[in-house]
């Protein structure tokens, strides 16, 4: 079997309404901006989203955020996303706030085979209710691994197994939510031939991966441009 | 007598040690990068998954995929090393990074900060802050000593949603450097 198709659309043909999506990304550093502009055209509903932004500044997952397609969002910071900000608001969509070293560690735990694990992030904080709590060498909290029917990532590089190279701070949670997905997508800037990422470059296996395709007309936003000597 | 934002920069500065590693928040903690000198030998982390972060890139070196966590275009000196989510929370709730400096709505005697949220009006997250302030070995917190309504933010009792619980090790306002004691807070210095 082929992992190779043409794209996001073919890659997405099995995606559908009520199904828990992950999106890679840091802001908008590392979106899969393919796949995210086929789920805006695709005709579904009542999704799950989990990603760090869900989004931000009216782009990236915004797109579908805005059609209303995202039912429950699973997000670290909704800052810098006033549409996102504006839903939770109205009540328009169920939000969970998770810290960020937590949702990466939820996601890093469902790929890993890891049913729960304690942790001191959010002890004392609305984070812990309902929560269990066990007392180490400080009060911990019990959190649960977080699963998904497909992942949507982007990275610089991947050949035709699979195996993945990301460009410097892209990387962020794609890996781990690479390996926590029933179906993982990946989309690259450039698809390789085997053996064009040397073996010990590689940052995800291509065990992790089940559809990967050439990305076309990249924006590679940048939100805040800063550059030495001006000041903005 | 009060400080600028600068000399609170330079404030937290001093309170850092040679060669450590420092995560700096989004807001008023990112001007301390800039105060750091390369003699100081420090690390300075992001979350998003880079340690070694050195300022704001040259025109010239602009990259959409060198970023800190405040979706600021960033550059890095040598030595410098790129890693996953994972592995960057890894450094820090593993406790393997030396100083947090994040900003604060309100810090109680207690040590308990308050910064994520203010409840029917206003939701940021929490995005990395409560991993910091457990795992960092010394949490710092960078802000103004008043909110925009007068109300001093060095509070007997947090009433705001908390982040972290006795978390807080040192306060730097444009009026001192103080330390929650239990009770109260100790001024360590006050601005002159």
């Amino acid at each position: 079997m082929t992992k190779v198709c043409k794209d996001a659309s073919e890659a997405l043909a099995q995606f559908k309404s009520g199904m828990t999506l992950m999106s890679g990304g840091f802001g908008l550093c590392g979106i899969a901006e393919n796949c995210i502009d086929t789920l805006a055209k695709m005709d579904v509903k009542d999704l799950t989203v989990i990603s760090n932004n869900i989004g931000n500044s009216g782009r990236g997952l915004v797109k579908i955020l805005i059609q209303k397609k995202i039912k429950k969002a699973y997000c670290s910071y909704v800052g810098g996303n006033p549409d996102l900000e504006t839903q939770m608001m109205n009540k328009e969509i169920e939000v969970e706030l998770v810290p960020q070293g937590t949702f990466s560690e939820r996601i890093r735990a469902a790929g890993m085979g890891i049913r729960g694990f304690y942790t001191p992030t959010g002890y004392g904080t609305l984070i812990a209710e309902g929560k269990e709590v066990k007392h180490f060498d400080k009060p911990c909290i019990l959190e649960l691994p977080l699963h998904a029917d497909y992942a949507i990532i982007k990275a610089q590089k991947g050949d035709k197994y699979g195996n993945l190279w990301f460009k410097e701070t892209a990387r962020n949670f794609s890996p781990l939510m690479a390996m926590a997905a029933k179906t993982t997508i990946v989309e690259v800037e450039e698809l390789v031939e085997l053996g064009e990422i040397a073996a010990e470059d590689v940052h995800v296996p291509g065990l992790f991966v089940q559809y990967i395709f050439q990305g076309k007309d990249y924006k590679n936003d940048i939100e805040f441009l800063k550059v030495e000597g001006i000041d903005s | 007598m009060s400080w600028t934002k600068e000399q609170m920069a330079d404030e937290v500065v001093k309170l850092l040690t040679h060669g450590s590693s420092v995560n700096l928040g989004i807001g008023m903690p990112t001007m301390v990068a800039s105060r750091i000198t390369p003699e100081m030998d420090i690390m300075i982390h992001s979350e998003n998954g880079v340690l070694g972060v050195k300022g704001r890139p040259f025109k010239d070196e602009v990259s959409a995929t060198l970023i800190n966590a405040g979706k600021e275009t960033i550059s890095i000196k040598e030595g410098a090393s790129f890693f996953d989510s994972a592995m960057s929370f890894g450094m820090i709730r593993g406790g393997h990074i030396d100083f947090c400096v994040l900003g604060g709505m309100e810090v109680d005697a207690k040590g308990n900060l308050a910064n994520w949220m203010v409840p029917g009006k206003k939701v940021t997250g929490m995005g990395g802050a409560m991993d910091l302030v457990n795992g960092a070995k010394t949490v710092i917190i960078m802000m103004s000593h008043a909110d925009k309504e007068g109300q001093v933010k060095l509070v007997p009792a947090c009433t705001l949603p908390l982040t972290g619980v006795g978390v807080v090790d040192i306060v730097v306002t444009e009026r001192g450097v103080y330390k929650p004691n239990g009770s109260d807070f100790d001024a360590i210095k006050l601005a002159d």
